[in-house]
């Protein structure tokens, strides 16, 4: 008896618990990232934003969250049932799962795999079978032509973002596809510096991969309504919007990884540069680039979708694959 | 060489950056122009249109004549009033009903009423939660006129130097 529980059931045991120690102050994060959205985008418009659950408005989401949960689930008529209901799952899961690889602190990530980057990469670009399944088994014509723009879009601009991955891993070197390695490499001088155009480049990138503001297209309200999610309800509707919130909180975790040096401190003096401070840099930064999305979002205008296509096909992919040639021929040409 | 800076200064994003730096810049203003509604409320002029009322004389007896001259003016035709001589031979109205889902708020019958008998007054906050309960009657609308009396008295006598 003890041993099956030393042998089996501890592991499992272990492995959830931590997983669970990772997905709970995401979800957490995700739901706040939603008050942090209404409250920023209200004080740049000079407004008062949600304030009038719990002090500051600080326990909107758990009220919204509610709401949504009592909201009856409603099925179009015309909708493929299983595909419709998969979709929401899918996006939602897909955005948890990238986690799994993310480095945390030097020594935690839930799993070092030598391929990190690669799995990050694909996640984040499985992430378009949740919107292309919603669009389409809605069987409506907004959340159809909405996932059509989606998907468009997110291939248009994962063209550039792997090339920026590219220049990231040959800069890293040997084990470069490893996250910890990259932010390791990182320790001297952030990749921002060095690839500062790269950073901007791969952040504007990750608006358009996230749908967001000046690129969200997919959902505009003044022409598609809102986009692939417009027939959901409820809980479904509610994993959407989770997962696109949890996809904003990935893509600036990973602009941190790749670029402002991960769990690092910026500082190495007293107790910051710590081991137990890392996961407390990192979520600052991730905080910080997600602070971005949303000053972002109060700031510009939506595009059109010829410069959204135009950005991304004439001037992001012919500068980012500059700058990996660049990157490349410096390192070839002084051998570092 | 113009077409050499544009080009510069689009591919280092100075608009966008100048932009952000705008909002950033509002947000840390402090400032807001919204109010907190159901606790802070706007200002309201004298001549705002907002529920209407039958007023009464200071002795109590209603203002209305049943001239039925709002009835005639309403373009809604919200308005519907039944009138005959009281017993002590003036002449009142037995039916003073007016439809809110139907009216406009465009003020007419206050402007056409000789004794100042129908006013809207300030109140805006009467939805309900049933259409019925928006078809008004005379009973009704006597009510809110001794209920807001104080405030639409002020807001006549205010607006009385502009007539």
């Amino acid at each position: 008896m003890i041993d099956l529980f030393l042998t089996v059931v501890w592991p499992a045991l272990k492995i959830v618990l931590t997983i669970l120690a990772v997905i709970v102050p995401l979800i957490l994060g995700v739901a706040y990232m939603t008050l942090a959205e209404r409250k920023v985008i209200a004080a740049a418009q000079f407004r008062h934003g949600p304030n009038v659950v719990g002090p500051f408005g600080v326990l909107q989401p758990w009220a919204d969250a509610l709401k949504l949960m009592f909201k009856e689930v409603i099925l179009p008529a015309g909708a493929n049932k299983v595909v419709f209901f998969l979709a929401p799952m899918l996006t939602f899961a897909l955005a948890m799962l990238a986690w799994a690889v993310m480095p945390i602190t030097e020594n935690f990530a839930i799993a070092d795999i030598n391929l990190g980057l690669l799995y990050l990469f694909a996640i984040s670009s499985l992430g378009v079978y949740g919107i292309i399944m919603s669009g389409w088994a809605s069987n409506s014509k907004y959340p159809f032509l909405g996932a059509l723009r989606s998907a468009a879009q997110m291939v248009s601009y994962e063209v550039s973002m792997g090339l920026i991955i590219i220049t990231v891993v040959i800069t890293v070197g040997a084990g470069g596809f490893n996250l910890g390695n990259i932010v390791e490499a990182q320790r001297d001088l952030w990749f921002a510096v060095i690839h500062f155009p790269m950073f901007v480049v791969f952040f504007i990138s990750a608006l358009a991969e996230t749908n967001r503001a000046p690129f969200d297209l997919p959902e505009g309200e003044s022409e598609l309504v809102a986009g692939y999610f417009l027939e959901y309800s409820s809980m479904q509707f509610a994993l959407f919007f989770l997962g696109e919130y949890a996809n904003i909180l990935l893509m600036s975790a990973m602009t941190v990884t790749l670029f402002l040096g991960g769990y690092l401190s910026p500082v190495e003096v007293w107790f910051l540069g710590d081991v137990w401070m890392q996961p407390i840099w990192f979520m600052l930064k991730t905080s910080f680039i997600a602070f971005v999305f949303l000053w972002v979002r109060a700031t510009v205008p939506r595009y059109r979708y010829d410069q959204l296509m135009r950005l991304g096909w004439k001037v992001f992919l012919p500068l980012s694959l500059f700058w990996v040639v660049l990157t490349s021929g410096i390192i070839v040409g002084f051998g570092l | 060489m113009s077409a050499l800076l544009s080009s510069l200064r689009s591919l280092l994003l100075l608009e966008l950056v100048r932009g952000m730096g705008l909002t950033l810049w509002s947000m840390f203003t402090g400032r807001r122009v919204t109010v907190n509604y159901p606790y802070e409320k706007g200002v309201l002029s004298p001549r705002f249109r907002g529920e209407h009322a039958l007023r009464r004389y200071p002795t109590g007896e209603e203002r209305c004549i049943a001239c039925k001259l709002c009835e005639a003016i309403c373009p809604a035709q919200a308005i519907t009033i039944e009138a005959e001589p009281r017993e002590d031979g003036s002449r009142r109205t037995t039916r003073y009903d007016i439809d809110m889902t139907k009216c406009i708020y465009c003020g007419y019958c206050q402007e056409a009423c000789p004794v100042d008998a129908v006013v809207q007054g300030p109140n805006y906050e009467f939805s309900t939660e049933t259409r019925a309960e928006l078809y008004y009657d005379k009973d009704k609308l006597l009510d809110n006129g001794d209920r807001w009396e104080h405030l639409i008295a002020a807001n006549i006598a205010q607006d009385a130097a502009y007539r």
